[in-house]
């Protein structure tokens, strides 16, 4: 401290303050998942992954193996989650599966939320028929009942591929993202800041990165939890109908096969762990959705401590305005 | 909503700008009428794609049901056939198209070759109002009940209520289908509490009589509370973040220096301003929710409209199906006009930038 600010410039090496901001940008965007919630939202999220990756060296059967010596038996040392009708080994089947979830879930969101980003913001800011043109496109696919225009083509197939199944799924979940993007844009372009930047002069690019996009983050964020549940929902649905064949092995395969094969309610190790699994990643979204919103919007973070901390001085969080002047009055 | 605002007194609430801007029209006709045109646009643009996806298909209605026939239709009938389901494949497309307007301006839907060759209509007509009833009074209990506790919650954060949000959170991540299952082995199968499918028993003849709807109410009960609980984690999760954020605002702040009750602080000024996305969010979920619902029925064997779409694609019953869309889009369009409509009256700013 008792350095001159002139002195500290002049100690800083000329090289290093490109790479340093570089690890310090990374850092700081990457400072919303550094809370509890988020960390254990990308921890389940991560097992997930990993288990997807190294799933022929997590699984101890060949997922499909029938044995039919060991046919509909209940969890053992040997048969982890039991097996299945034809002795197929449910763990095996829970471990490949989680690939065919997260490959096809990750692809379908990620084309959603560009669309939805791209889409909503612009329709969002634009007024006139620009605008209304934009939303009547995300309109139509909002109004259009995704899991029947999700049936009706992937029935076209025999056996779709994984991309196209992603790509329906990804073109039926971006509506939701761009209009709720549409309307929280409208309601920022009336505020105050915005009015601001624009008097200044700054220009379009930058009123929306810098000014909206920030303040649109935590909708960004549940969009894209919302579509990735949505998107994991959609396939695990199609599968349980019948819909996708079996060669795509994801979680709803497994229950469409258990209810095909009147597991219910006899054989519950055929068909509670695939379900607990696909609330489980649920779940894990939905977290790491938390702590991104609470990151982005401190309301949301602070709003809890606060109250705890007023609780402990005896007031209570939803009166406090109150309560702060009756201290004032005691205290004058 | 609308009785409310008429009927709060102004002098409690009101200021003298507040007041003038009720002295003026009400009603936003301008804006209104703007939505109207617009939903015709998009009902024209869902109509259109609906008469498009299932000729993409392939195979068609004739197709299949000269497959099914299995030559018992003498080869010459087909054209026969193709005429009257509007599938004549002479003719080109623009006329085709013009033939399906044509067709849905008579309320002619086509034929139904999966319920014996009986009028799409009717057969729509017979399940529509299964699934209203079961699906309607679910997902507005859903809306309602959760709206509520998100914003009690909301109001009440830091509390022992916070808790409640992890297990809505987990509810809602469980597929609806999952749940059913669940439910059905559970509560109808171990505990027979419930009866595990249908609307109502076989014997039971349908009529308004004590018996029969007894039956109804107790068949549709565990499908309702189990699309109740597995859609009410977004409604309270999405008013509870609504109001953190609104509760930070100065006009909460101003209501409670005021000495306002805290009640009305809750209600008149947080939860109305909180409850505007949620009402995007109910016309947004609809598709959604319908889409939930069709599995539902499959599950629970119940006799709607997804029953009957799951059988028409499995029959490859085109005119059902293309029937089916068209109920299901202008019902989703019809929700959307009402929360527009209901977004206007509450929020000022949108009807002010829209007219």
């Amino acid at each position: 401290m008792t350095t001159p600010a002139t002195a500290t410039l002049l100690m800083t090496p000329a090289p290093t303050p490109p790479r340093k901001t570089f690890l310090r940008q990374l850092r700081a965007s990457l400072a919303m998942f550094a809370n509890a919630k988020s960390a254990a939202g990308l921890i389940i999220l991560g097992i997930f992954i990993l288990v997807a990756i190294f799933a022929p060296l997590i699984a101890p059967y060949d997922p499909t193996a029938q044995n039919l010596t060991e046919t509909l038996e209940p969890p053992s040392w040997r048969h982890l989650l039991g097996t299945t009708h034809i002795g197929e080994d449910v763990f095996s089947q829970i471990v490949y599966g989680t690939r065919g979830v997260l490959v096809v879930g990750f692809l379908a969101t990620i084309m959603a939320t560009v669309v939805a980003i791209l889409v909503g913001v612009t329709a969002g800011y634009l007024r006139g028929w620009k605008s209304e043109s934009l939303s009547a496109l995300s309109n139509v696919f909002l109004v259009l009942p995704a899991l029947p225009l999700m049936i009706i083509i992937a029935s076209q197939f025999q056996d779709p591929p994984l991309v196209l199944i992603a790509a329906v799924l990804g073109l039926t979940g971006w509506a939701w993202g761009a209009r709720v993007l549409r309307a929280q844009t409208m309601s920022l372009r009336n505020r105050d800041f915005v009015q601001a930047a624009r008097a200044n002069g700054e220009p379009l690019y930058r009123i929306i990165l810098v000014e909206m996009l920030p303040n649109l983050m935590a909708i960004i964020a549940s969009s894209f939890v919302g579509t990735m549940t949505a998107a994991v929902l959609g396939l695990t649905t199609l599968a349980f109908i019948g819909v996708i064949p079996v060669s795509n092995l994801n979680w709803g395969t497994i229950l469409f096969w258990a209810q095909q094969n009147s597991a219910f309610p006899d054989y519950w190790w055929w068909y509670v762990p695939a379900g607990l699994c696909i609330a489980l990643l649920g779940v894990a979204l939905a977290l790491i959705n938390f702590g991104i919103d609470e990151y982005v919007n401190p309301r949301l973070r602070s709003a809890g401590e606060r109250a705890r901390a007023l609780r402990k001085k005896g007031m209570k969080a939803h009166s406090a305005v109150t309560a702060v002047r009756t201290g004032g009055e005691d205290t004058p | 909503m609308t009785a409310d605002i008429s009927t709060i007194d102004p002098t409690l609430v009101g200021t003298t700008a507040t007041r003038a801007e009720r002295g003026r029209s009400r009603v936003p006709w301008r804006f209104l009428g703007g939505r109207v045109l617009f939903y015709a646009f998009t009902a024209w643009a869902a109509i259109t794609i609906n008469f498009f996806i299932p000729r993409l298909m392939k195979g068609d209605a004739v197709t299949a049901y000269m497959a099914q026939a299995r030559g018992q239709i003498q080869p010459e009938a087909e054209k026969a056939l193709r005429l009257m389901f509007g599938l004549d494949t002479s003719t080109s497309l623009w006329d085709q198209y013009l033939n399906y307007w044509g067709m849905l301006f008579r309320g002619d839907l086509g034929i139904s070759i999966s319920s014996g060759m009986a009028p799409v209509g009717d057969v729509i007509a017979s399940a529509l109002p299964w699934t209203l009833g079961l699906v309607g009074t679910a997902t507005v209990l859903s809306f309602l009940v959760g709206t509520v506790l998100g914003a009690v919650i909301g109001w009440r954060r830091g509390g022992r209520l916070d808790v409640l949000i992890p297990i809505t959170t987990f509810l809602g991540t469980v597929p609806y289908f999952w749940l059913g299952l669940i439910f059905i082995a559970v509560f109808s199968t171990l505990l027979g509490w419930f009866p595990a499918g249908h609307a109502y028993e076989l014997g039971v003849e349908p009529g308004w009589n004590i018996d029969f709807i007894s039956q109804v109410v107790s068949h549709a009960a565990l499908p309702a509370i189990t699309i109740v609980i597995a859609s009410i984690g977004g409604w309270v999760l999405g008013m509870r973040n609504m109001m953190l954020t609104v509760l930070d605002e100065d006009y909460i702040t101003v209501a409670q220096a005021k000495g306002l009750p805290d009640r009305r602080v809750l209600w008149r000024y947080a939860a109305r301003n909180a409850v505007l996305p949620q009402i995007q969010s109910f016309a947004l979920a609809l598709g959604f929710i319908v889409g939930g619902t069709l599995v539902m029925e499959m599950v629970f064997s119940y006799p709607g409209i997804g029953l009957l779409l799951l059988n028409a694609t499995n029959a490859k019953d085109y005119a059902l199906m293309q029937g089916i869309f068209l109920v299901l889009v202008l019902a989703v369009l019809i929700a959307n006009v009402l929360a527009d409509i209901a977004y206007a009256i509450l929020d000022p700013r949108v009807r002010e930038t829209e007219a």
